[in-house]
């Protein structure tokens, strides 16, 4: 079976629906599949819910799609950088579900394990206990968190090889892992499909096993903020 | 004379040891990169990333390494790269040792809030509430009065928190405070300040 597909709308075909729930990777901008975010905005799908760790900026990211307003709820743990999400959630137009970055990162992963449910001390005690159970495990009190199981996951890796085997590069692995294995369908787009047994078995980030379509594309991978030193001040 | 933003920073790097595994939070927690001198310290950034370096050279910035504050930063040869989940497993598993972070209000129970203030805009607790729920230990730096001149150390936060009773030591420009049964105690005043200024300042109970 060929998991390689040419772009990005043809790697979505027939598995965009309105009022899904899309895990999508990313943290900030780095490592976000900004490709596929692309051809869902194109398709013209609405009424989605993202579990994400942010919500893009105004034009780029998951902003895109917040600005064509195809978003009806964002499951994030923090959504600073945006004005048009702003904006629509302080007019009640989008629901936000606040999410620990932990325990966003762990309902993905625990979805993707087949784990509906857990308990962790993340938030015993705020606004995020609220109408949760609590189970006292050894004298510490916690809380129940669901996995998530998303209909569709979108992730962004460096390499892939024809199998969908995926290697990612530095801080852009980030939530594109747990977010890949929480999909009932997952498509990667990477930078580069090398031939398979180009990449080192022992090396791999995200098996095959979880990457179901592929692709192969350009990535403008624009950087949130830049910051740098002087070689003179060193 | 209280301590200035670099002399919390300085005063709160007396509190890592060497080999420490350690985050840091944004703003002042950032400076206290700076005070480390010849401790072996690892920073880790939530983002997946243990062995931050500093900010790269004009030209050298790469869009695949940033920190949490989604800053542009480099590696060292120490750094080891992962995913979110496997970076909030060793959070909330208790292997980083410290994470020095700020904070709106604090209370004498070590209860923190830092993330919203309600009628603002919400922009969300990001990995706050894992690590404060997380880390061995949570110290925090802060002024310690807002801009109208209120204690930020109070007997009870007013604001939604972050985290309940997970606070160790406060580190403020007036000193150095912990959170104990009770109360809290003064460890430390910052030089010239008496322990009167500090008890004037406090609305919180100290012993």
């Amino acid at each position: 079976m060929k998991k390689i597909y040419d772009n990005a709308t043809t790697a979505l075909d027939g598995l965009l629906r309105d009022d899904m729930l899309i895990a999508a990777g990313g943290f900030g901008l780095c490592g976000i599949p900004e490709l596929l975010l692309q051809a869902i905005k194109d398709s013209g799908v609405k009424g989605l819910t993202f579990a994400s760790n942010n919500a893009g900026v105004d034009d780029f990211g998951i902003g895109i799609l917040l600005a064509s307003r195809q978003v009806k709820k964002m499951m994030s743990s923090y959504v600073g950088e945006n004005a048009e999400f702003m904006r629509q959630y302080l007019e009640g137009e989008l629901e936000v579900e606040f999410n620990p970055q932990g325990t966003l990162a762990e309902r993905m992963r625990a979805g993707g394990a087949g784990i509906p449910g857990f308990y962790t001390k993340t938030g015993v005690g705020t606004q995020i206990a609220e109408g949760k159970e609590h189970k006292d495990f050894d004298g510490e009190t916690y809380i129940m968190e669901r996995g998530i199981f998303a209909d569709l996951a979108i992730i962004k890796a460096w390499k892939a090889d024809e199998t969908g085997n995926l290697i990612f590069r530095k801080t852009a692995r980030n939530f594109n892992v747990p977010a890949g294995m929480c999909g009932r369908i997952c498509v990667a787009e990477v930078e580069e499909i090398v031939p398979t047994g180009a990449l080192d078995p022992d090396g791999i980030h995200l098996p095959g096993i979880y990457v179901h379509r592929l692709i192969q594309g350009d990535h403008e991978k624009r950087i949130e903020q830049r910051t740098t030193r002087k070689k003179e001040a060193v | 004379m209280p301590w200035d933003r670099n002399q919390m920073a300085e005063r709160a790097a007396q509190e890592l040891e060497d080999g420490m595994y350690v985050n840091l939070g944004i703003g002042i927690p950032t400076l206290v990169a700076n005070y480390v001198g010849d401790k072996e310290i690892t920073l880790q950034s939530e983002n997946g990333m243990l062995g931050m370096g500093p900010f790269p050279y004009e030209g050298e910035e790469d869009a695949d390494l940033i920190n949490a504050g989604k800053q542009t930063i480099t590696e060292l040869k120490r750094t080891a790269y992962f995913d979110s989940a496997t970076s909030f497993g060793m959070i909330r598993g208790g292997k980083i040792a410290a994470a020095i972070l700020g904070a709106m209000e604090v209370a004498e129970n070590g209860d923190l809030a830092n993330w919203m203030i309600p009628g603002k805009l919400v922009k969300g607790m990001g990995g706050a509430m894992d690590l404060v729920a997380g880390v061995r230990r949570v110290i925090v730096v802060m002024d310690h009065t807002n801009k109208h001149g209120d204690s930020k150390l109070l007997r009870e936060c007013t604001l939604p928190l972050t985290g309940a009773g997970v606070v160790d030591r406060i580190i403020t420009n007036l000193g150095v405070l912990d959170v104990v049964e009770g109360g809290l105690k003064i460890v430390e005043t910052a030089d010239g300040v008496t322990e009167e200024e500090i008890r004037a300042a406090t609305e919180a109970t100290i012993l």
